[in-house]
Order: C-alpha cells, then sequence, then structure tokens
C-alpha cells in the first residue's frame, strides 16, 4: 500500500476512470427504448463511446457493433498493459491467458473441420494473440502441436496433464480446453494469494473461487448424456473453489440436475443459483454473481483486482448491448430485458 | 568456505554468530578484571555535543521533507491517473499536495528554531548545559522527523483516495478531504512536541 502508488498509481486512475464509463441502469433503459439500430448508436453516442461507429456504413448490424465494441475494449486494455510494470504486468499478462486459450481451441477445432486459416486467425479473440498462432493450423496430435508451436508459448505449462490424449476428435478437444483452463485457473489463484500482496490476494481470491466453483457446475451439468466417465469428469474440476474437496466429491457422483441441486443447498452463497424465479437460468444467474463480486473489488484501493473488473465488467457491457441490439434487430422485444445491470 | 558463505546469505545466523563472539568478548574482559574498560557513559561524554545537536537538526529536516515527499508522490500520481477521464479534479485535489507540503515546512520551522541555538564554544569548557541542548535538540529532531513521515504519508494517501473519490462523485471531495485534514494534525503534533522539549535548552555560547 505505501508504494503501490510508485509504479501503478497512475493505471489505477485510469482504470477506475474506464469503470466510471460503464453504462449505468438508467441507459440500458434508454437503449432498450430505441427503435432501430441507427437509434442505439445515437444513444451510444451520448455515452463515453463517443462516435466509434461514426466510419462504419450504413446500416449498422449487430456483428459490426460487436466486432467495434471489442476494438474499444481491446484498445483499452493494450493501453494498461503497455503502461504497466513489474508485478502488474505480469497480472495483465494473466488475464490474456484465458484468451489464449480459446484462440487455440478455436484454431484446432476449425483446422479439423477444414476451414481456412486465414479465416480462423480472423476470428480469434485479439487479447489472445501470440506470435505463432498461425503455425497452429498445421495441428495433427497434440503432441506435435505441443512440441512445435505450444511449448514456447506461456500456455506451455498447462499441457502437462493433455498430452496423453491421442485423438483430436470432438470430445477430446473439449476436455483439452477444460484442463487447459483448469491448470490457468489453478496457477493464477497461485500466482494471486502467493506472489502478490495481500489486499490483491483477498479481493481476488474471493472473485477466482466463484470462477472455479462455476465451471465445477457447469462441467457436471454438462456432462450428462455424454460419453464423459464421472472419472474423467472429476479430473477436469479446477481445486481453488470452495465446493474443494467435498462438494467436488459428491458432483462427481451425482446424474442429473435435481442431484446437482441437492448437492449446491449445504452451500449458503450458491444456493440462490438454482432459485428458477424471475424467469432467470442458471447463465443469469452466474452472470449475476460474478457482476456483483467485480463491483465489489472496485471497494478496495491499492490493488490489481480492479483491473480483472474491469475487464470482465466490460465484457459484461458488451453482452448487454449485442443482446439490446439482437432484440431490436430481431424485433423480439419481450426479452429485451433479460440482461445483468451493472450499475 | 561453505559455512562463511552461508552466514553471509542467512541474517539470522550472522546476527547469532556476531552476538555469541560480542558476549564471549565481553565475559572475557569482564573476567579479567577490565571490566571498567567498557565504559558506556566516557563514550557517550566523548561526543560533543555539536554531533548530537546538528544530527538533530538534520533528522528534522530530512525525515520531514521525505514524508512530505511520500506523501506528493501519492497524491500527485492518483490526481494524474484519475485526470484522464476527469480533468475538473485536477485543481481542486492540489489542496491535498498544499497539506503534504506543509509536513515539510513544519521540519524546516523546527530546523531553523533549531539552529539558532547553535553558537561557539571551546571543547574544553562544554558544561551540563551545553550537553543538555545537544540532547535535547537530537532527539527532538528525531521526534518532528518521525512525526512527520507518518503524517506526510497519512495525507498522501488518503489524498490518493479523495482524488478518485472526488473524480467517482464531486459531492465526496469536501467529506473524503476531512479525513486527511485530520491526519495533518499529527505533524502539528510532532512539532509542538518538539518544541516544548528544547524550550529548557539554552544557546550554545552562553
Amino acid at each position: 500500500m505505501l508504494s503501490f502508488n510508485v509504479d501503478d498509481g497512475y493505471l489505477e486512475g485510469i482504470v477506475r476512470g474506464y469503470r466510471a464509463a460503464l453504462l449505468s441502469s438508467n441507459q440500458y433503459l434508454n437503449l432498450t427504448q430505441c427503435e432501430s439500430l441507427e437509434d442505439l448508436k445515437l444513444q451510444l453516442s451520448a455515452t463515453d463511446y463517443g462516435n466509434f461507429l461514426a466510419n462504419e456504413p450504413p446500416p449498422v448490424t449487430t456483428a459490426v457493433l460487436l466486432e467495434k465494441l471489442t476494438d474499444r475494449l481491446v484498445a483499452d486494455f493494450e493501453y494498461l498493459r503497455s503502461n504497466a510494470v513489474g508485478p502488474l504486468a505480469k497480472f495483465l499478462e494473466y488475464l490474456t491467458y484465458s484468451y489464449m486459450i480459446d484462440n487455440v481451441i478455436l484454431i484446432i477445432t476449425g483446422t479439423l473441420h477444414e476451414r481456412d486459416a486465414a479465416e480462423l486467425l480472423d476470428k480469434c479473440h485479439p487479447l489472445g494473440f501470440f506470435d505463432s498462432m498461425a503455425a497452429l493450423t498445421v495441428a495433427t496430435t497434440v503432441q506435435d502441436l505441443y512440441q512445435t508451436v505450444l511449448v514456447d508459448t506461456p500456455l506451455g505449462p498447462y499441457f502437462k496433464n493433455c498430452l496423453s490424449s491421442h485423438d483430436l476428435d470432438e470430445l477430446n478437444i473439449e476436455i483439452i480446453r477444460s484442463t487447459l483452463y483448469k491448470a490457468y485457473l489453478e496457477d493464477f489463484y497461485r500466482f494471486c494469494t502467493t506472489e502478490l500482496d495481500d489486499v490483491t490476494a483477498e479481493v481476488m481470491k474471493s472473485i477466482l473461487e466463484f470462477e472455479a466453483d462455476r465451471r465445477v457446475i457447469n462441467i457436471t451439468i454438462n456432462s450428462f448424456g455424454t460419453e464423459l466417465s464421472k472419472d474423467d469428469r472429476s479430473k477436469l474440476y479446477p481445486t481453488c473453489g470452495l465446493l474443494y474437496p467435498d462438494g467436488v466429491m459428491r458432483l462427481a457422483r451425482v446424474d442429473d440436475e435435481d442431484a446437482v441441486k441437492g448437492v449446491i443447498e449445504s452451500y449458503a452463497n450458491y444456493r440462490v443459483l438454482f432459485d428458477t424465479s424471475e424467469h432467470k437460468t442458471l447463465e443469469d444467474r452466474f452472470f449475476e454473481r460474478e457482476v456483483a463480486l467485480n463491483k465489489l473489488s472496485y471497494m478496495s484501493q491499492f490493488q490489481y483486482g480492479i483491473f480483472y473488473a474491469f475487464l470482465k465488467l466490460k465484457e459484461q457491457e458488451i453482452r448487454n448491448i449485442v443482446w439490446i441490439a439482437e432484440c431490436i434487430a430481431q424485433n423480439q422485444r419481450d426479452r429485451i430485458g433479460n440482461y445483468v445491470n451493472i450499475f | 568456505m561453505q559455512y562463511y558463505k552461508s552466514l553471509a546469505t542467512n541474517p539470522a545466523a550472522l546476527l547469532s554468530y556476531t552476538s555469541a563472539v560480542v558476549t564471549v568478548i565481553a565475559l572475557y574482559l569482564l573476567f579479567t578484571g577490565y571490566g571498567e574498560a567498557f565504559n558506556v557513559g566516557y563514550y557517550l561524554l566523548a561526543i560533543s555535543p555539536y554531533m548530537w545537536a546538528s544530527i538533530g537538526i538534520g533528522l528534522a529536516i530530512g525525515l520531514s521533507v521525505v514524508g512530505a515527499a511520500w506523501g506528493i508522490f501519492a497524491v500527485g500520481v492518483s490526481i494524474l491517473g484519475a485526470g484522464v477521464r476527469v480533468p475538473r479534479i485536477t485543481t481542486k485535489n492540489l489542496v491535498s499536495i498544499i497539506f503534504c507540503e506543509a509536513v515539510a515546512i513544519y521540519g524546516i520551522i523546527v530546523a531553523i528554531v533549531f539552529s539558532a541555538k547553535l553558537g561557539n564554544v571551546s571543547p574544553l569548557t562544554f558544561t551540563a548545559s551545553h550537553y543538555y541542548t545537544g540532547y535535547s535538540l537530537f532527539w527532538s529532531g528525531l521526534t518532528v522527523g518521525l512525526c512527520n513521515i507518518a503524517c506526510g504519508l497519512t495525507v498522501g494517501l488518503t489524498g490518493s483516495s479523495t482524488a478518485l473519490a472526488d473524480a467517482h462523485d464531486a459531492a465526496l471531495f469536501v467529506k473524503v478531504l476531512v479525513i486527511g485534514i485530520f491526519g495533518s494534525v499529527i505533524g502539528m503534533f510532532g512539532l509542538i512536541v518538539a518544541l516544548l522539549q528544547t524550550g529548557k535548552a539554552a544557546e550554545f555560547g552562553a
């Protein structure tokens, strides 16, 4: 705390400025009342986004909107990353690893289905770019991939547990994705709790524990009706959450969603996730809780949690705006209110 | 060789080794009748009161300025960062920097008042009053210096929070600034105590 401002005080001020620019519930209400996407563009120009769609040829589509919103997010994040030094630079790098994992899986899947390499690279998330990404398009087996490309990337250490899988088919690729993400989450948790200061550790701990538990519940529910054995399923569960070890052990043995609900009943914080009143699905409840935890991180000063929270809250805002835009474009206004309010 | 290398890297081992050596030497002197050679009092009296007084003055201004500078950089960086999106906060929040500067001013007041007590005395005629002045200037200087480090830090870190709170919501500025104002009183306490400590110290050269 005493020397936090030396290296990171400026970026903290910048990130708090970004956070203040996030849309409020009033602004979302204004967006829901727009008649067309042109109206939406006008409403957005009155916010901090300004004239970001000004150079686009009309008519504005939701795909273009999503692309421009993501570009703004990437520009903001890259500004932070280029000005960061020391532990903050490493922390921001960790944030990009989840996008790298998504990109790697996207390219492998696309190559398997024989899509064009340039088209695949276009679809990748800009925050997850690494130099040798184009070389992934010559993927055959995981060992090959690893030895030629991935061993030099920051994702190298996360491949330890999936080098044993042989063929790259649909199920296996999902298992590879989950194994990579598990390794990344546990490594990030270890980094935040051991190598950074206490305040960051406290803030990131609650956020990452929820993320781990969310993965556990999602993997469990998504594995019903697939060929994934219970042993394989329990190997994919991240161990840094509140559900570890007994919740995880019980969830490894369940067979349907009611049983999952039964296991989660004993965890007071997560009971509300399965509350199906107000037409909210489990996904909605997960997003709501994630937004609440990320908002809470801004209550402490002199810690790095606000950078992680900014990234996630901005992504949620992009999801909200695109949802509203899609509802307007397809003229299905009955579910337009299904976004997660941030402020 | 390994043993000496490990001593260099492990501070706890070095400390225990050194204290063992010192204890052995002390006990040797004690048991062979040279216990009186370890004369702390003679050593203290042999140090000129000019030395104590001057170090005190140096600590007064030096440590106060460290506190003030620490505070100023903490506030300044937050004002810069938050001022990118909300430029209106940049002028108002200079008041936090002024409070930090006041801490350095306390230090310089004390240093000037103390240096007025220095004068010209021949070392052969040091009296108890000269020693008293020397010691009280040293400890007062240390008092005001340490108090001002604490004060500068307090005002600086709360000033940083003030800038960020103001950028978020202009109504919060005065409320959070009050915290910093209470913090600046700590430096005032140090100043008052230091002046009280040296109140009875006579000038050198009397």
